[in-house]
């Protein structure tokens, strides 16, 4: 690292501009690489998970007929498929990264997945808004979901007192907090947006809860016959065992400590290589075993799906040790722990900011590693 | 080879089960088909899928692009077709597990729901599909189709004898549709006693390329009222002689499909004085007919900004697909003449115009076909 010092960006852990241009290049040939070498492996290994998920339904929604010895087996089925189909497929389908199969099954305009939030409205404020302006507090949304806060630059009020009860109320009912989201009630409320705005997506998003709600609370409990009730509670609660592990997953992604937020200002006039460093800043991964990587859509890998969004996650294992080997020669922090550190530190994060103050400055720390641990206790 | 031939496709009551509002309720938000292709790639409810049954060699094509004859069991749900309609058949190409999807023709006489269709193809030299088609796909293999589409269809039967003649004027591959036409008469019991003729004039580049050589040498010979004129090689396309064997051509019901240089001499043989074109000439083509789209001596203002790449480049007046590709952009593209959907993208911002109608359009958001759309101003596309 000797390149001619001009100008050392504070936010950026001290690189310079042209160490951020350098490492930009870096990332764009693995990504490079990665294309090159898409093809069948990554078609079959989606059909694989596609063809699992849609024998575990099957058998969770037959399970239901057998009473009692049933429930509980038919109830784990349905959770892992409801899973499988909005992290593993449905995620990583809707971000395009299958569309190079020419397959309308796996095609990101023509996809939608098992929750109530309409795939269409989700691909905006997801793909379009919070990949784009990611950890920009004021322009991504994810940033608390409008309903938390979850970094000091959120200006603190006494309703945040309520940050953990929000929290737990956003992971239970977590596919309706997805569905709403694109609603921006909180930009509603502050006037930056117009209610009328959001009358173009009640249509799609109404259809959606409809057909959804068809499925799960009236015909699949109503072909069990008198079992309804139980069919009822059983798909309510895989229901809520998808949207507990998702919230989570999610949470463990962008919230534990040590992942940086930026503001509007710092990020005007973004080069590529800066981008790559926000995205690279602001996710933290999981580590974990195989099935949890599976069954977190490879979310677990965060980092790499933030600056790869495209590219089908079942490579982000694999291209993770270069991403972190990256990291430290640039002196650059790689946030990543066990899902039981990652969750802690998520939870400090919500509790911590109920209340006002708080720091948001990462220390400017440099190696590896060696961001863990977080100036929150200031 | 039964195993192969019977199709296992749920039909009857299942069938009618898994097409119903309480299946497609059920399956929701996914199809009824995408939970059956998981488990027998012949099962569907809707979509239609078909299995290679054989390949039949037609020309041995040393020196020249080989033709085959794939003859496909189509699932259940296939609806049957009219003799002179295409498919658009998507292929998954081994290695790359890339599904293209191109449009071919059918070779046999008008199907009904559920039965065998045969289709014929050329290999390209560098073609993609119709190499792997003609060259390397084995019965067993699994295509997904298109229901049958096309206005280019036979508007005769023997159940509704008129007594026009018919004219198929072809060249090369472009003998399927009309052979298709010519199968369903003589196997609907066509044989001339209703006083009309057919004449069946084809262009082939050499005997040894001439497909349905066999077949069409049979038709020739059985007294049937259908007349096969068979040229090859410098034996090009003459008006002249033409007029000689139908007199009144251009009063004639003709359809005529083939390679451009024989499309121009033919349209020119059925324009008249005025520059008209007789309404009789029907036409179809098996390469995009519109390449470049403004008017000679038009110019195009406007810059076209390809927004998932960054790049962009000055409107030329082609087609936004061929100005993606001069950028080293690779969209997917299928037909590449406006039929089969693979090109679509969102312009999300902007002029264009639609090379086919002429029509113009500035909405925002808009899903458009690529290949035949053309900037008509500044536009921004989602590639
Ligand atoms: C309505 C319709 C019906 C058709 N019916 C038939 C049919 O019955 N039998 C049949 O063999 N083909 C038919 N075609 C043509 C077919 O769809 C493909 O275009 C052709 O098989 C080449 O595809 P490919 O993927 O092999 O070539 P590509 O990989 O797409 O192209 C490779 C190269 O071949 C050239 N090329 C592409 N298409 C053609 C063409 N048609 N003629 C000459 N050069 C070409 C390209 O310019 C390119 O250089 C039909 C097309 C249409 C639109
Ligand atoms: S390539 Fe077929 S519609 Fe454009």
């Amino acid at each position: 690292m000797t390149a001619t010092v001009t100008e050392h960006d504070e936010k950026y852990h001290g690189l310079t501009a042209e160490q951020i241009e350098k490492l930009g290049e870096e990332l764009d040939a693995i990504r490079q690489r990665v294309i090159a070498d898409l093809g069948e492996t990554d078609a079959a290994y989606l059909r694989k998970v596609v063809t699992t998920q849609r024998k575990l339904e099957i058998a969770g929604r037959a399970l239901f007929y057998l009473p009692v010895v049933g429930w509980v087996p038919a109830v784990a089925c349905l959770s892992v498929s409801k899973i499988l189909d909005n992290m593993e497929i449905g995620h990583n389908v809707m971000h395009g990264q299958y569309d190079f199969l020419g397959d309308p099954a796996f095609n990101s305009r023509m996809f939608d997945w098992d929750t109530v939030c309409p795939g269409e409205q989700w691909k905006y404020s997801h793909n379009y808004i919070h990949h784009t302006f990611t950890n920009i507090v004021g322009k991504d949304r994810d940033v608390g979901y409008g309903i938390l806060r979850m970094d000091p630059e959120q200006k603190w009020h006494p309703y945040y007192l309520g940050n953990p009860l929000y929290a737990f109320l956003l992971m239970t009912f977590f596919e309706w907090g997805v569905a709403l989201h694109d609603l921006e009630v909180e930009n509603i409320v502050s006037g930056k947006r117009k209610l009328a705005d959001n009358k173009p997506l009640y249509p799609g998003l109404m259809r959606k809860i409809r057909k959804q709600a068809l499925k799960d609370y009236v015909l699949f409990p109503a072909l069990t016959g008198p079992l309804f009730p139980l069919t009822f509670a059983g798909n309510a609660v895989a229901n809520l065992v998808r949207n507990v592990w998702a919230f989570n997953i999610i949470f463990c992604g962008h919230f534990p400590a040590g992942v940086a937020s930026f503001s509007e200002e710092e990020t005007e006039n973004e080069t590529r290589g800066h981008w790559y460093l926000r995205q690279m800043l602001g996710s933290a991964n999981i580590k974990g075993s195989k099935l949890m990587h599976v069954m977190s859509g490879n979310l677990s890998h965060q980092i790499e799906h933030h600056l790869f969004p495209d590219l089908p996650a079942r490579r982000y294992p694999e291209i993770a040790g270069e991403v972190q080997e990256i990291c430290e020669r640039y002196g650059l922090p790689y946030n990543t722990g066990r899902l039981s550190q990652q969750l802690f530190s998520v939870f400090r994060k919500i509790v911590r900011y109920s209340f006002p103050g708080g720091t948001a400055k990462v220390s400017p720390v440099r190696g590896p590693g060696s961001v863990t641990e977080d100036s929150l206790a200031a | 080879m039964s195993a192969l031939i019977s199709p296992p496709a749920p039909s009857g009551a299942v069938g009618r089960l898994l097409r119903s509002r309480l299946a497609a309720a059920l399956a929701t938000p996914h199809t009824v088909d995408r939970y059956l292709e998981r488990f027998n790639p012949m099962w569907a409810a809707h979509e239609v899928r078909a299995r290679i049954v054989s390949v039949h060699r037609e020309t041995a094509g040393q020196d020249t692009a080989p033709v085959a004859t794939l003859t496909l069991q189509p699932t259940s749900t296939w609806r049957g077709h009219r003799a002179g309609q295409h498919v658009l058949v998507g292929v998954e190409l081994p290695g790359s597990a890339k599904r293209l999807t191109r449009a071919f023709s059918i070779s046999s006489a008008a199907s009904a729901p559920g039965e065998q269709i045969t289709l014929t193809i050329r290999a390209h030299d560098e073609g993609q599909v119709s190499s792997y088609l003609v060259r390397e796909a084995q019965p067993g293999t699994i295509l997904h189709l298109s229901q049958a589409q096309g206005e280019f269809t036979l508007v005769e039967s023997p159940a509704t004898p008129t007594n026009n003649h018919l004219l198929f004027i072809t060249g090369g591959s472009g003998i399927t549709p009309a052979m298709s036409m010519v199968r369903t008469l003589l196997r609907d019991g066509y044989d001339g006693r209703a006083g009309r003729k057919v004449t069946f004039l084809h262009f082939a580049r050499s005997p040894e390329d001439q497909i349905f050589a066999e077949e069409l040498a049979g038709i020739a010979a059985a007294d049937n009222d259908v007349t096969v004129h068979l040229r090859h090689g410098d034996q090009v396309f003459s008006e002249f002689e033409l007029r000689r064997l139908v007199p009144d051509h251009r009063n004639t019901d003709t359809w005529l499909c083939g390679p451009a240089g024989l499309v121009d001499l033919v349209r020119d043989a059925y324009t008249d004085g005025e520059g008209e074109l007789s309404p009789r000439l029907r036409m179809e083509f098996f390469k995009p007919a519109v390449a470049r789209t403004a008017q000679p001596g038009e110019t195009v203002e406007g810059e076209v900004s390809f927004t998932r790449s960054g790049k962009s480049a000055a409107a030329t007046g082609a087609s936004l697909l061929e100005q993606a590709e001069e950028l080293g952009l690779k969209p997917e593209f299928g037909c590449r003449m406006g039929i089969c959907f693979s090109c679509t993208r969102t312009k999300t911002a902007g002029t264009v115009r639609n090379v086919l109608t002429g029509e113009e359009s500035s909405l925002p958001d808009e899903e458009i076909r690529i290949c035949v759309t053309s900037a008509a101003g500044d536009c921004h596309i989602d590639l």
